[in-house]
Parts: structure tokens; C-alpha cells; sequence
């Protein structure tokens, strides 16, 4: 029978709780896990928890259900760390931060907390609209197949393509590449990023129409699409 | 056949989700439903204030889930109509009273005695907001025509959408067609084009909504109100009528739109 302490290891941060699961099936996982706060419920009660889960992917109702359970034994789940991007986007649709380490605004390389490969050209597909409080970030290029709405964020290190309208925020090259680049079908509304420099909405008129933006010379440039261009 | 468990929320405060689940459970007991509603606002309860049934409670929601009394103790009998009831909220206590899990087990309990629950939830994305949909078959998200009442509305749709609990529907309360009209409001189709559900419902802005909540008497009573209309149309919906939307105003063409849109 597998230790359950060979499951789940906890660590302390300061401000509050790193646990790592190891590679076993989610229920085994999840009783471990709960064994561990049923056994030490005091040092466990108002905890700020993250959980590693290594590579493993989980899914929504898994989640969810954990963080559900967790909050009515006072402990507060907020970050879920993974090396799957699709367990990354599960957590960050429910609100869960991905990393643990917030970087300083100054600085546009981030440090990672975990080196990732992931291949060049790498992309992150998402076909439904970001509604508002929703946070989309990826190490890669993003496409959003929907709109982005007000209060919804996407933040990639590669460009962004928004098959819809921007009206939230798109921060391209997040790590402080140049090259990177916002295109989309209607980005009137939106605050639109590119490493360091941002552009604000402002009062336009006239039709919409597909756009691209990047950083020509250190300032956001806005070129509307056209057909034939090299 | 079991209960439908519906929740009502909107993210903002302040919009109407305590006078709706009056006017919905009113309107669908009036139609021949057994009926509870349960107040989810543990700390800051309007429901009990709205129905008119405020100097009746003896036990209430914290009291059933933790043991001091039998559920139907608390289930408070409407005075108009024989088939409604209220469970209400504690107002000593708050929201930690009370877990997700004590009340899909609530919930259950009730499954097979009546036909609908419909829970009244609290503003905000917390804990009180995260009880009240967890029993929950159906969401319905009320807002306003008004910019932050929208954005909230939409941050609550991503939340219930992103936790699977479904796509709610929408009932969109207090349109004023007249400042519709003048610009000065935004319009159905301005809320729809940014939150993209289903709507059930348009309930127009109605003076005699406020008389009806400071009496204790839901409007969804009263034959001569326009938001009570509303009301008991979006209660025929939800029991899978198909009811034209009310022609707010006469000879306009937005309107055959917005009727169209709720029939998809």
C-alpha cells in the first residue's frame, strides 16, 4: 500500500504552504491529502495553500471540488502549479494562479520557477470569449477564437491573435520581446500591451476593422489589415 | 418527479435577485407549484423582509443545519398562498455558518417534497455566493442595464461557466425603455452583446416594485403591475412556456429582436 506520506510533501513559503503531490492516480492523491489535514487540522486551519502537481493533468471537476473541500476546513487553496499547460489553463478558469512567485514590474524577464521547454512557435489555443476576472497566461503565442472582455487578461511571451474583439487586456512579449505583435478583429476598445509599452483606447470613430499592433522604434504602432502583405 | 433547485445571482448588489425569488416563487405557487425559497444572505437577510413574513420566523436555515430544529420547523408557511414557503436566512450569524455541502444536503431533503427551490443568493463571488449554487440544477443571472451591474454579471457567468455548473440564463431587470430610447440607457441588446446567454426575462422599471417590498407584498400579486407581469411571464418560462416577451414598447422594432433572441 503506498505510503501516503510519499504523496504528498509539504514545504513551508512565507506566506504559506507549498504542497507537492507525486505521481499517483487523483483519488489516491486527494486521500492522501485529506488524511494529511484531518491529522494536523490546527496546522492546517487558515493556511494559504499551493499545490504542485508536477506534470499531471486534472480536470475541472477535480479542482474545483478539492478547492471546495479544502475551504470548508478552513484551508484556502490559491495557486496550482503545474508543468501541463492544460492544467494551467483549467486552474487559471477557475481563478487559481499559476505561479508562485510574483515578479517585480520592473522586470521583464521573468525568473521561471520551473524550466520549461516548451518548442518554438508553441501556441495556446483557447475557442470560446474570455469573460471578465479571467487571466490567460502562457509562455508561448496565444489565439483566442471569442472575445476578450473588460476585466479578462491575456498575457503571452509570444504575439496574440484575437478572433474577436479586444476589450480587456492583451499584453504581448510579457517577457520583454519586441517582436511580439496583437492582432485581432476589433481592438478599439482594449488596453493592448508589447513588452513594456501599453496603448490605451481612444475615442475613434469610423468603422472597425482588423488590426495589427507592435513596437516600431520603442512605440506601438496600429496597422489595419491588408490584403497582400509581405 | 424532484424539485428543480434554481439559484438567482447577479455579482452586484442591489439589482433585484431578493425580489425576483419573491416574484418567481409567488408566481409559481399562484400557477399551482409547491414551493421554498431560501434565503442565502446568512447575516444581512431581505428575503423573510420582502415576502412580508418577517415577524414569523421562529427558526431558520443555521438552525436546521445545525441540528437545533427539524427542517420543516423552519419552513415558514406564505400567508396568501397555501403552497409557498421560506426557509430564512440567520441574522445573527454569517456567512461561514454554512457550507456548500450543508446545503446540497438541505437541498436534498427537500427534492421530494416540492417542485421548485428557488435559493436567493448574496451579492459578491465568495462564500455566501459559492453556497447558494452549490444545490443548484439551474443559475439565473439578474442585472441591471448599467455598466458595473453588467461587468459583475459577467465576471459571476465566467465563474459558474468555468466550474461547470452550466450557462446560466439572464433576466435583465429594471429597463427603462424611455431612456432606452433617449440613449441614456443601455439597451437589451447592448447587455446581451457582452454577456451572450439566454434571456428569460425583461423586467421593466416599476414604481410599485418598491411599494410591494416595503409591504411585503410581491408585485407578481397584483394584476395591474407591469414588472408583476414580467414576473409571472419569466415563471411560465422557466416552467417551459413559450411566452412573448411584453411589448415594453408599442411599434418597435427592437423589441420583435429581443423576442426572437429569447426564443433560441
Amino acid at each position: 500500500m503506498t505510503d501516503p506520506n510519499s504523496l504528498v510533501q509539504i514545504k513551508g513559503l512565507r506566506d504559506g504552504l507549498l504542497v507537492s503531490l507525486g505521481n499517483a492516480s487523483w483519488d489516491d492523491l486527494r486521500a492522501a491529502l485529506m488524511e494529511q489535514i484531518e491529522t494536523r487540522q490546527s496546522f492546517f486551519r487558515g493556511a494559504r495553500v499551493a499545490i504542485d502537481v508536477g506534470g499531471q493533468i486534472f480536470h475541472v471537476n477535480e479542482l474545483s471540488e478539492l478547492r471546495d473541500t479544502l475551504s470548508e476546513r478552513g484551508v484556502n487553496l490559491w495557486a496550482v502549479v503545474s508543468e501541463s499547460p492544460t492544467t494551467e489553463k483549467t486552474a487559471q478558469l477557475l481563478g487559481l494562479a499559476t505561479r508562485i512567485s510574483k515578479p517585480r514590474p520592473q522586470e521583464m524577464t521573468r525568473p521561471p520557477d520551473r524550466v520549461r521547454e516548451i518548442g518554438a512557435g508553441a501556441a495556446m489555443w483557447i475557442a470560446r470569449t474570455l469573460r471578465s476576472g479571467t487571466r490567460i497566461e502562457f509562455p508561448g503565442h496565444i489565439v483566442v477564437l471569442g472575445d476578450v472582455n473588460p476585466g479578462a487578461e491575456v498575457i503571452a511571451d509570444g504575439s496574440i491573435l484575437v478572433w474577436g474583439r479586444v476589450r480587456g487586456v492583451a499584453h504581448a512579449g510579457a517577457n520583454g520581446d519586441n517582436s511580439a505583435v496583437v492582432c485581432g478583429l476589433d481592438l478599439s476598445a482594449g488596453q493592448i500591451r508589447v513588452a513594456g509599452a501599453t496603448a490605451v483606447p481612444s475615442e475613434r470613430s469610423g468603422e472597425v476593422r482588423p488590426e495589427k499592433i507592435s513596437l516600431k522604434d520603442g512605440i506601438l504602432q496600429m496597422e489595419p489589415w491588408q490584403a497582400n502583405q509581405s | 418527479m424532484g424539485a428543480q433547485v434554481v439559484t438567482i445571482t447577479s455579482g452586484k448588489g442591489g439589482v433585484g435577485k431578493t425580489t425576483a425569488v419573491a416574484n418567481l416563487a409567488v408566481a409559481l405557487a399562484a400557477d399551482g407549484a409547491r414551493v421554498v425559497c431560501i434565503d442565502g444572505d446568512i447575516g444581512l437577510r431581505n428575503l423573510d423582509v420582502v415576502m412580508g413574513l418577517e415577524n414569523r420566523i421562529v427558526y431558520d436555515v443555521v438552525d436546521v443545519i445545525e441540528g437545533r430544529c427539524r427542517l420543516r420547523q423552519a419552513m415558514i408557511r406564505d400567508k396568501r398562498l397555501p403552497e409557498l414557503f421560506l426557509i430564512p436566512a440567520a441574522q445573527t450569524r454569517d456567512k461561514s455558518a454554512v457550507t456548500p455541502s450543508d446545503m446540497v444536503r438541505l437541498c436534498n431533503e427537500l427534492r421530494g417534497e416540492v417542485d421548485w427551490v428557488l435559493i436567493d443568493s448574496p451579492a459578491g463571488i465568495e462564500r455566501g455566493f459559492k453556497n447558494s449554487i452549490a444545490a443548484a440544477d439551474r443559475v439565473m443571472v439578474i442585472t441591471n442595464p448599467e455598466v458595473s451591474a453588467v461587468r459583475d454579471a459577467d465576471r459571476v457567468i465566467g465563474i459558474l461557466e468555468a466550474e461547470e455548473k452550466g450557462t446560466p440564463a439572464l433576466i435583465l431587470n429594471r429597463l427603462n425603455p424611455v431612456m432606452v430610447r433617449q440613449h441614456d440607457m443601455l439597451s437589451a441588446e447592448d447587455v446581451l452583446d457582452l454577456l451572450a446567454i439566454k434571456l428569460i426575462g425583461i423586467v421593466p422599471e416599476d414604481e410599485s416594485v418598491i411599494v410591494g417590498t416595503n409591504r411585503g407584498n410581491p408585485v407578481a400579486l397584483d394584476p395591474k403591475s407591469r414588472a408583476g407581469q414580467a414576473f409571472r411571464n419569466i415563471a411560465r418560462r422557466l416552467s417551459g412556456d413559450e411566452v412573448p416577451f411584453l411589448d415594453l414598447e408599442a411599434g418597435n422594432g427592437l423589441w420583435a429582436r429581443l423576442a426572437k433572441l429569447g426564443r433560441k
